[in-house]
């Protein structure tokens, strides 16, 4: 008996090498360790044996079917890892193919620097305030300290609707806007974005085209309070190593008054064709807020000083991309839009 | 403003370099936006006597001249006509570079040539700035010219122009000596003013002119000057020189001066023929109804009671301050002359310029309001160099019709007020400084200045122009940067500012690519969007003065705007295009003077989506768009709204087209553009469009989004296929189901629409996927059956529908 069970050991190791599939290795299970498998049909024969000899050929029996489960277990271990192996060598795809395409759409670019410009001044705690598009002469250019019939006026030329209502030429009308709302409440931190109007179409001005008016209103607000702001706008917009340079210049709701050129971001400073050789490209108009304009909107410029900005969203949206033509902004070509 | 540096430094030191002084300028408020350098290219041109000229050998039309430019003699070909033996003449050398190219060694027919002969025009100069005899072939100078000198010196070239752009506030600059004493103010270096005197005849003026101002509003002061014995011919060539520099043809030796006073002190100067002037007398007075008169341009212009005009006894004579008249103006036969020198009112100036389109000098110079005090310096000052140029005696004397003197206004200047604004402290012997150099008086009292500003500074009348004063000069770039101190305040958008924001977002990411158009509308839209004659949208904000036609109109809806936006994109082969713009629309209000400014979403799709190897496009339909739609109120919270049937709307397809209805309102509109309108704009696709008022929107748009607990009990699908009728909308039947499935319906899903063969004509079967759910417990196949039933039974009620086997 003991020969036997050797030989079927034997034999079932052979068969289980041989096994090519799970399938097979189930048959050699059933065969050999199943109910009516050939181990229980040797170990039927267990009655005719001694009873000394009975405990020894019971082990061997244990044995051989431990060892049979061991490798059959060890078998089909082998053939999953096998199957799974040739399973995925079968996956292989070409990862070099596209991905599918999601549909999705691009901000306008004066959209995306607007953004921008208001995420940097909610930050510095400014409140976002509006102003019609249509405005009246009084807050375009009067309580600006724009005098009547002054060419200032000419600096900005208008479309006119009605007779004291315009398109307004900037933003500047939401400072006495909002100044008459909250006089004499300080602090006034506001910035205000939106759609300007002047009578000019060409290569380099669209009829059309955006601002942000940005104004303080507080006990000792100074000129050198304005440069640190335009400073930390300019270095959020256009990068951490940008100068400013401030030139006077004129408005009439601001004094002194300067025009803000930012170290040229293409050369930075050294001069090329975009700055003009400069090294300087202006990107906005600012000042001290006029003594006149805080007068007229209630607050009493003794008590109280102010600044106040304006920049023009196009110019910093095409230093920004590079874009070398305005009219492409306005011209809303696929192509061009989904660049951004 | 263009300036001489040459010129400039007639009245003050510059010890720097025409760049450095631009660049020093422009640091102090008085930008140079420019330098040109006339004589730039006129490098190895020199002067030259012919010495001999033969017939070329070779070719009728050329000669052979012999020249000699002092340093050596050369060889010189040309077939310039106006050649003579002993002309001095000026040589572009071997190696010059001219507009037309570089000057070689040549052989002219086989004859050596050394150079060329140059006329205005190869010189790159205005050949009408020459004599007349001249402007044809080369140019020819005064006999006693040395030989070899270069031509930028002979032609004073030899200069720089700074081109200045000026502020409005700076009326000061628009001329030489006041340019000249900002560079002293600048620079702090020392002023040379011209000295002005004037010998005289012993004529006297009094009783030859008498001058009335009846509106001496409008004219703060009217000088006349008399010269007798006038000689009209050219000016000198240093002051044509001069003028040209400054951007000024010259004319005539008076005419010229006039000019170059106005340039040199900014003061424009008008000359009459006096013997042309009825009555004697000068009258400064408004304009009648139907008077006309004909400006120097020979224009016959309209003057109206607006304007101010200067008449003699019988008749308007010159549009006071902006242009003379023809009757009067100096002629060769001009004997007498009278000098205008006068102060108009710059608004009045400005009104009558702009209301004839007529801009000169002289308006743009009075608009901006010139130095009421130097009227009769500068009269007397024209008087000088018509005098010193033998043009003319000068009579004795001057009519001075000054009504109404002005004081210097006299400022207090607070030095902690300085540096209060500043945000530096100018020490005080600075701010004094910055002050004197700018020729203002300072005394000291107390703590503070007193400073009298000089009439010429017409924009400095308060405190803070003379702090920006300070600052410029101090310079801005020495001011420190800092930080606002101050309470800490809270950065934030208002709410329909952040909803806005959102709305871009969702529609991004739904796939549409945002626009800008600009607000204008097309009177014509209307009728391309056939839009009905009475409708509101035809109401529309007007612009008097637009740029064009197109541009009349302020939008009273952006479906325009867009659809040009498609048919663009279209007409340039870019494919399958989905747009959205967020922008105002303009709409009057009876009683108001400002319209009502409604913030607007329009969005526009054709074609279909992104399609790839394994990625079948969809087509970009009704369907599409009204995703966009669903997908954007839900983000904005909003569900309570209707999407109805709209039939009535002419733009839009009649039968796929829907009002947007939010709490009864209608807030927008859906549907497929009308076929006319899509053919209007060029578009050959199926479009789609949808218009939402945004402030409805806004109104709408729920706050923050509240959690429902996660159902612990399963729930039971089941599906639902009934065969209705063809008219009856989805919708209908969706509120049937709603109504009818109680609270244990949790959900409706509407998963496929069929119309076909399988179905009986006009009509279609439907197939819903129902989700019934109970929080409390699992529910029973029974419970789920009768609901369902009840659900069939209400269906057939109202639809007469039948189950779909």
């Amino acid at each position: 008996m003991k020969e036997k069970l050797k030989a079927m050991k034997a034999e079932a190791l052979k068969e289980l090498d041989a096994a090519a599939n799970l399938e097979r290795v189930n048959e050699i299970r059933v065969k050999y360790l199943g109910k009516k498998g050939e181990l229980t049909g040797i170990l039927r024969g267990m009655g005719a044996l001694s009873a000394e000899e009975r405990p020894v050929i019971g082990q061997l029996a244990n044995e051989v079917r431990e060892s049979l489960e061991e490798e059959i277990s060890g078998k089909t271990a082998a053939l999953k890892e096998a199957e799974k192996l040739a399973k995925l060598s079968k996956e292989t795809i070409d990862v070099t193919l596209p991905g599918r395409p999601f549909q999705i759409g691009r901000r306008h670019p004066l959209t995306a620097v607007l953004d921008e410009i208001k995420e940097i001044f909610l930050g510095l705690g400014f409140e976002i305030a509006e102003g019609p598009e249509v405005e009246l002469d009084y807050y375009n250019f009067e309580a600006l300290n724009f005098p009547a019939d002054h060419p200032a006026r000419d600096m900005q030329d208008s479309f006119y609707i009605d007779f004291g209502v315009l398109l307004r030429t900037h933003t500047s009308p939401v400072q006495p806007r909002v100044m008459e709302k909250k006089a004499p409440g300080i602090p006034v931190k506001v910035i205000a974005p939106g759609k300007v109007y002047r009578r000019d179409d060409d290569a380099t001005h669209s009829p059309m085209f955006h601002q942000v008016e940005g104004f303080i209103i507080d006990r000792k607000i100074s000129f050198s309070d304005l440069k640190g702001i335009l400073l930390v706008v300019a270095r959020q917009v256009f990068g951490e190593d940008r100068q400013i340079r401030l030139r006077p210049s004129f408005f009439p709701f601001t004094e002194p008054s300067a025009e803000v050129d930012v170290s040229c971001i293409i050369c930075n400073g050294a001069g090329c064709r975009v700055c003009s050789n400069t090294g300087w490209l202006e990107i906005l108009g600012a000042g001290m807020i006029h003594p006149n304009v805080l007068k007229m909107s209630g607050y009493d410029p003794e008590k109280v000083t102010g600044f106040a900005f304006g920049l023009g969203v196009e110019r910093i949206a095409m230093l920004k991309y590079g874009i070398d033509d305005l009219r492409l902004l306005f011209d809303n070509d696929k192509r061009f839009l989904t660049q951004f | 403003m263009r300036v001489s540096y040459k010129w400039l430094k007639d009245y003050v030191d510059i010890p720097v370099s025409p760049e450095e002084l631009a660049e020093k300028m422009t640091m102090a408020g008085v930008a140079v936006e420019n330098i040109e350098y006339p004589g730039r290219a006129l490098d190895k041109i020199v002067t030259g006597r012919i010495e001999k000229i033969l017939p070329h050998p070779n070719a009728d039309k050329l000669v052979v001249c012999q020249i000699n430019t002092g340093a050596e003699k050369l060889q010189v070909v040309t077939g310039a006509p106006n050649v003579r033996e002993g002309q001095i003449i000026l040589l572009a050398l071997v190696g010059a570079t001219l507009p037309g190219g570089k000057i070689t060694k040549a052989k002219l027919r086989g004859v050596d040539s050394f150079g060329m002969l140059c006329s205005a025009q190869e010189l790159g100069l205005d050949p009408k700035n020459f004599p007349p005899d001249q402007q044809e072939g080369i140019l020819e100078f005064a006999p006693d010219t040395p030989l070899g000198m270069d031509a930028r010196e002979l032609l004073g070239l030899d200069d720089a122009i700074l081109e200045l752009d000026l502020t409005p506030n700076r009326a000061d600059c628009l001329s030489m000596v006041g340019v000249a004493r900002e560079v002293s103010a600048v620079l702090g270096t020392e002023l040379k003013l011209p000295e002005i005197k004037v010998s005289e005849t012993d004529e006297t003026i009094d009783g030859q002119v008498t001058v009335t101002i009846n509106n001496p509003e409008l004219c703060g002061r009217y000088v006349g000057r008399l010269i007798r014995n006038v000689k009209i011919g050219p000016s000198p060539g240093w002051m044509q020189q001069r003028l040209q520099a400054a951007g000024i043809r010259p004319i005539s030796n008076v005419v010229d001066v006039t000019n170059y006073v106005m340039m040199e002190l900014g003061q424009p100067l008008h000359a009459f023929d006096y013997d042309k002037l009825k009555g004697r007398s000068i009258i400064v007075r408004k304009g009648q109804p139907g008077e006309k008169m004909y400006s120097l341009d020979e224009v016959e212009r309209q003057l109206t009671p607006d304007m101010l005009v200067i008449a003699d006894a019988e008749r308007a004579v010159a549009i006071a301050g902006v242009m003379g008249g023809l009757d009067t103006e100096i002629t060769d036969e001009t004997t007498s002359v009278l000098i205008e020198s006068a102060y108009f009112n710059p608004a009045s100036i400005h009104r009558t310029s702009k209301s004839l389109a007529l801009r000169s000098e002289s308006s743009m110079r009075f608009e901006k309001g010139v130095d009421i005090t130097g009227c009769l310096l500068a009269a007397t000052r024209a008087c000088q160099l018509i005098q010193e140029m033998g043009a003319g005696d000068v009579v004795k004397g001057a009519v001075d019709n000054f009504p109404a003197p002005r004081e210097n206004p006299v400022i207090r200047l607070r030095p902690e007020r300085v540096a209060l604004v500043m945000g530096v402290e100018v020490p005080r012997n600075e701010i004094k400084d910055i002050m004197k150099r700018l020729d203002f008086g300072v005394t000291e009292e107390g703590s503070d200045f007193l400073v009298k500003v000089p009439l010429r500074r017409g924009d400095i009348s308060l405190e803070i122009d003379l702090i920006e004063e300070v600052a410029r000069l101090f310079g801005y770039n020495n001011i420190p940067t800092t930080l606002p101190e101050g309470a800490t305040t809270e950065g934030r958008q208002t709410a329909p500012q952040a909803v806005t924001d959102k709305i871009i977002d969702v529609m991004t990411e739904c796939g549409l690519s945002e626009i800008i158009t600009l607000s204008f509308m097309n009177p014509r839209v209307f009728d391309l969007l056939n839009i009905p004659q009475d409708s509101t949208l035809r109401q529309a904000v007007t612009i008097q003065n637009p740029l064009s036609e197109e541009q009349r109109l302020l939008r009273t809806t952006m479906i325009p705007g867009i659809l040009d936006i498609l048919s663009r994109n279209a007409a340039r082969k870019n494919k399958d295009l989905a747009f959205f713009e967020v922008g105002r629309v303009f709409t009057p209000l009876r009683g108001e003077k400002l319209p009502r400014e409604t913030l607007t979403l329009v969005a526009g799709v054709m074609g279909k989506t992104l399609s790839g190897w394994r990625t079948k496009p969809d087509d970009m339909d009704f369907y599409y768009l009204k995703g966009v739609l669903e997908t954007l109120l839900d983000s904005l919270n909003i569900s309570a709204y209707d999407i109805i049937p709209e039939t009535g709307n002419s733009t839009f397809h009649p039968g796929r087209t829907a009002a947007v209805m939010l709490a009864g309102r209608k807030a927008g509109v859906i549907g497929e553009l009308h076929p006319d309108v899509a053919e209007n704009y060029r578009l050959n696709e199926r479009v789609y469009v949808m218009e939402l008022n945004l402030e409805d929107i806004i109104d709408h748009a729920g706050g923050i989004k509240k959690y429902s607990p996660l159902p612990k009990y399963p729930a039971v699908e089941r599906d639902l296929a009934i065969v209705v009728s063809g008219d009856i909308p989805a919708s209908e039947i969706n509120r049937v189901i709603r109504k009818s499935g109680g609270v244990l319906l949790e959900s409706i899903s509407l998963f496929d629409v069929y119309q076909g063969e399988q179905i009986k004509k006009g009509f279609k079967s439907l197939a819903f996927s129902l989700r019934f759910q109970a929080p409390d417990r699992t529910l029973t196949d029974e419970e789920v059956n009768a609901i369902l039933e009840k659900i069939q039974s209400a269906l057939q009620e109202n639809f007469r529908a039948e189950l779909r086997a």
